[in-house]
């Protein structure tokens, strides 16, 4: 097999991958919402067309993880890449492990408000645009993990890698993608958990939308931070040259800082969005507490970020020290 | 590329490393997660014992956050000791 094929055949297998597992969490968050629209429908008849047009705002939104992982994958399809470096391989296979698994937990995550707003709506019709505009903010602060993995993806795609030598860098670079692309699985789908939560709320106690916005986007603000972690470790995988060496472990390291900071993401991410969905339901039920409970929101998400700043440290070992 | 035995042991205990602290970072994470939103639900519906609750809260973490730090021990040793 001379290095063109292998250099095509990772393209085509890594479109294949960026929208095979690309389209799992739009799709899983899409049907959630058209699940509770319809529970929303069955409840208040009346107003089924408000409910409606809200879900398919809700789900046009919860759809552009899957579209960048489309674009991506059609990119890889038929762009005309220089087919004369195995590293352009590894760093097109990345691309699509990247945009795929980062598209999981956005698509997932902003399906909740999307439901929920539906929900919402039909227990305060009076509340619609209100809870529509809720829902529009929260789901696309989603979509942030997402868009940080299209922004891997593109870069491993478009960067010339001809001029590197090819062992370790293609570990490098394959975990460079698998950095970002794990870590926004947790961060998408916490930061829909927050924003599910807040159209919840709105509902409940129109008159709180202010402090439980507030308290949405700082939660969610946090929950993104395992997934800005991810970003931090590929910038440095791609970034930092390293010497040329082909001994196996030199790549293992490099390959295993990008696997490490990917998984360790993934938890903290959920967690912190846990967090801070507890914090704004009862935001919107108890408003004269909503200090109090900022504050026990903070404290328990920084408790549950340790390990995702453990999972960086030894990311970073990985890579400066050993 | 020449591998030996001593690059093989050492390459696996690099990937071991990172497979032990991210896997393992996945469930402390989450636990912690529950217990925050948990405190949160507690404190909105009694804020006066906010106090005792954050407490009850922290030492909960502390508890959930042990398997996270094992975690850590075992990378940390997989890296500079094995």
């Amino acid at each position: 097999m001379d290095v063109h094929t292998v250099v095509t055949l990772s393209a085509f297998t890594g479109a294949g991958v960026a929208m095979g597992l690309g389209a799992i969490g739009a799709a899983i968050g899409e049907g959630y919402t058209a699940g509770e629209a319809n529970t929303a429908i069955s409840r208040n008849p009346e107003i089924s067309g408000d409910i409606f047009k809200n879900m398919l705002v809700g789900q046009a939104v919860a759809e552009s993880a899957s579209i960048f992982a489309l674009v991506i994958a059609v990119l890889m399809l038929f762009l005309d890449v220089p087919t004369d470096n195995l590293l352009k391989g590894a760093a097109l296979f990345g691309a699509g492990l990247c945009m795929g698994f980062g598209a999981v937990g956005s698509g997932v995550g902003s399906g909740f408000p999307g439901g929920q707003a539906c929900l919402g709506i039909s227990r305060q019709p009076a509340a619609a645009s209100r809870l529509t505009t809720g829902m529009l903010i929260g789901s696309a602060v989603c979509q942030t993990p997402a868009i940080f993995s299209m922004v891997i993806a593109l870069m491993l795609i478009f960067m010339d890698f001809s001029h590197l030598p090819l062992a370790p860098t293609w570990a490098a670079i394959l975990g460079a993608g698998l950095s970002t692309g794990l870590a926004a699985i947790g961060s998408g789908y916490g930061g829909g958990l927050a924003a599910g939560a807040s159209c919840e709320g709105i509902s409940r106690q129109p008159e709180s939308v202010g402090n439980v916005t507030t308290v949405m986007l700082v939660g969610q603000a946090v929950a993104q931070t395992p997934s800005i972690f991810g970003l931090l470790v590929s910038f440095i995988l791609i970034f930092k040259s390293f010497p040329e060496s082909y001994t196996l472990q030199a790549s293992m390291a490099l390959l295993s800082a990008g696997v490490c900071m990917g998984f360790g993401g993934i938890g903290p991410g959920i967690g912190n969005g846990m967090a801070a969905e507890g914090a704004v339901r009862w935001v919107a039920r108890n408003v004269e507490n909503a200090g109090e409970l900022m504050r026990i929101m903070l404290v328990g998400q920084a408790v549950s970020q340790s390990t995702a700043i453990y999972a960086m440290v030894v990311s970073l070992v990985l890579i400066f020290v050993v | 590329m020449a591998i030996e035995g001593v690059d093989i042991v050492k390459a696996a205990a690099f990937l071991g490393a990172g497979i032990s602290m991210g896997l393992g970072a996945i469930g402390p994470g989450v636990g912690e997660g529950m217990v925050a939103a948990k405190a949160c639900e507690a404190i909105g519906k009694n804020p006066r014992e906010a106090g005792l609750l954050t407490r009850t809260m922290l030492v909960g973490q502390a508890v959930s956050e042990s398997t996270g730090i094992y975690s850590l021990v075992i990378a940390l040793l997989l890296l500079f000791v094995v």
